[in-house]
């Protein structure tokens, strides 16, 4: 097989068990979690076989061990993101987590009645509900930033007008739908928000980009951004939340308990600085540490290149899908410029038909509404197919779901 | 086995019982979460038997064949009959084997029709 973009596909296929272990599975659901590499797995398998003792507590060897390898996952993380210090990684359960615990911790000090809370119609459901309870519940404004039929952002002329007023608190964007694959100019909005009013909270979900791009968290201008390990090529429990240090040194801790404290008084308590006033409890220890081999191996690759190889297969699968069913497949938003994201609609045929038709011939994609209701809401349907692309997907890949939805017109009819 | 058998694809593409009722004694609305699939489903009782039925929303081939087939089934059935089928009767009425992420599909017109029973 020749390189493909740079990425050398066959030998990247070779490092994920899964593929071995199912040599006709055709995965296209790397948006809802990838595959994970034989590296990490294996530094897992290093931690509870070597050196699994809890972490910041011991003073024998093997939870120094313990204790360094998860400190080194926090700095490779912060570097992964470009941020100031590895004190500015939080390490949480998941992207969710992350923002909830912006909710619960900032959110529902920060905010009063009258206040304004800006999020967008093409958030995930974990960067839309959090805002939209919040609101409620303190009596603040919710505003939701629409999209346009291309699945761009509606955000107003000039940029923000009569959506980021001083009255807006917290501002919460999406910086790849997971839904239309399109990536959002979150340096442009944070930086044009922030000039409307410099104390803005913002906050971007980096779930679907963190895996797939270069992130810059200084160069997007955030308060906050969030990312899950385990879409990545790490493992599922554990993700990050990066906050500045201005900014997590504001704030309070979200969960009391262990790990996390500075003393203890019968009447108060006094706790540790960040990101230790975060992290109450024993953490996924296993987790943290091999989300650093994830990283590590996502920057051998070199995520420019992972970003063009994903461009590359959607252009080719869409231009596939569109010459082989015409009119009768319609792909959500712009079909010109998105990342490995493709969800669609085909005829009258119902997603989990499609999907179930695709699995019995072992293509696997999502169906439903990929925790986006409010977007399909606003395309008018209830939900739709998604087959996303990653690192080691192929052209193959692509041409397999086109004869696998050839299957799906013969049954269906 | 495909679980779209020539006996699903029928009822999927020609479901009996699709419609409304103009007066129904009993009617529900349900939902599928991971979906967002509806169905309604309308009876009219008479003496506490199903004089008629009819469902009507969205749904893939095997929730509408379900429900066409369980309307079927349930026409001239008592009420309490009809309280005490579960998940087994649905599967003999479909005939195939439904894996656990679509039974959910499945059930949901049986969900519909206690719901709607249930209000009576």
């Amino acid at each position: 097989m020749k390189p493909l973009n740079g990425l050398r596909t066959h030998q990247v296929r070779d490092d994920f068990p899964v593929l071995r272990n199912n040599p006709h599975l055709v995965y296209l659901d790397s948006t809802a979690t990838s595959l994970k590499p034989q590296c990490v797995i294996d530094k897992i398998n290093e931690y509870y076989s070597h050196y699994s003792a809890n972490i910041h507590r011991g003073i024998y060897e093997l939870s120094d061990r313990a204790s360094s390898e998860y400190e080194r996952s926090r700095e490779l993380v912060a570097r992964y993101i470009h941020a100031s210090y590895p004190e500015e990684i939080v390490f949480v359960r998941n992207t969710t987590e992350a923002l909830n615990l912006l909710a619960y911790a900032l959110g529902r000090e920060i905010l009063d009645k009258g206040d304004e809370v800006v999020s967008t119609i093409a958030d995930h459901h974990s960067n839309f509900i959090p805002w939209q309870q919040l609101a409620t519940e303190v009596g603040a404004v919710f505003k939701v930033i629409d999209v346009n039929e291309q699945g761009k952002l509606e955000l107003g002329e000039p940029l923000l007008n009569g959506i980021v007023t001083k009255r807006t608190k917290i501002l919460a964007l999406p910086h790849i739908s997971n839904v239309l694959g399109i990536r959002y100019p979150v340096k442009e909005i944070i930086a044009q928000a922030k000039k409307i009013n410099p104390d803005i909270i913002t906050i971007v979900d980096a779930a679907q980009s963190a895996p797939h791009t270069v992130i810059d968290v200084q160069d997007i201008g955030c308060d906050f951004l969030a990312f899950s390990g385990h879409k990545m090529l790490g493992p599922t429990g554990v993700g990050a939340l990066y906050g500045t240090s201005k900014r997590l040194t504001q704030m309070s801790p979200f969960l009391f308990g262990g790990g996390m404290v500075e003393d203890v008084e019968l009447s108060f308590s006094s706790f540790q600085p960040p990101p230790a006033k975060f992290e109450a409890g024993t953490p996924a220890i296993g987790e943290v540490i091999a989300l650093r081999a994830a990283v590590e191996y996502l920057e051998q690759m070199d995520l420019k290149e992972v970003e063009r190889h994903e461009k590359e297969l959607a252009t080719y699968a869409t231009s596939q899908l569109m010459s082989e069913f015409g009119d009768t497949i319609h792909i959500l938003g712009d079909i010109c410029e998105r990342f490995g994201i493709i969800s669609f609609t085909f005829g009258d045929h119902h997603p989990h038909d499609i999907a179930q038709i695709l699995s019995d011939n072992n293509v696997a994609v999502r169906a439903g509404h990929h925790c986006a209701i409010p977007l399909h809401k606003r395309y008018g349907i209830q939900s739709s197919c998604r087959a996303s692309f990653y690192i080691y997907n192929t052209h193959a890949d692509a041409d397999a779901l086109v004869a696998a939805l050839h299957m799906v017109n013969k049954i269906l009819g | 086995m495909s679980l779209y058998s020539e006996d699903i694809l029928y009822h999927y593409h020609h479901p009996s019982h699709f419609g409304t009722l103009s007066h129904p004694t009993c009617s529900s609305d349900v939902k599928n979460s991971i979906c967002g699939d509806s169905i309604t489903m309308e009876i009219r009782l008479d003496g506490g038997v199903v004089a008629d039925i009819a469902f009507s929303g969205h749904g893939c081939a095997i929730s509408i064949a379900a429900a066409s087939l369980l309307s079927e089934f349930a026409m001239n059935k008592s009420k309490v009959e009809l309280m005490k089928i579960d998940s087994d009767r649905i599967m003999s009425l479909l005939g195939i084997e439904i894996s656990a992420a679509r039974l959910k599909c499945a059930l949901l017109p049986l969900e519909a029709l206690h719901k709607a029973l249930e209000k009576v």
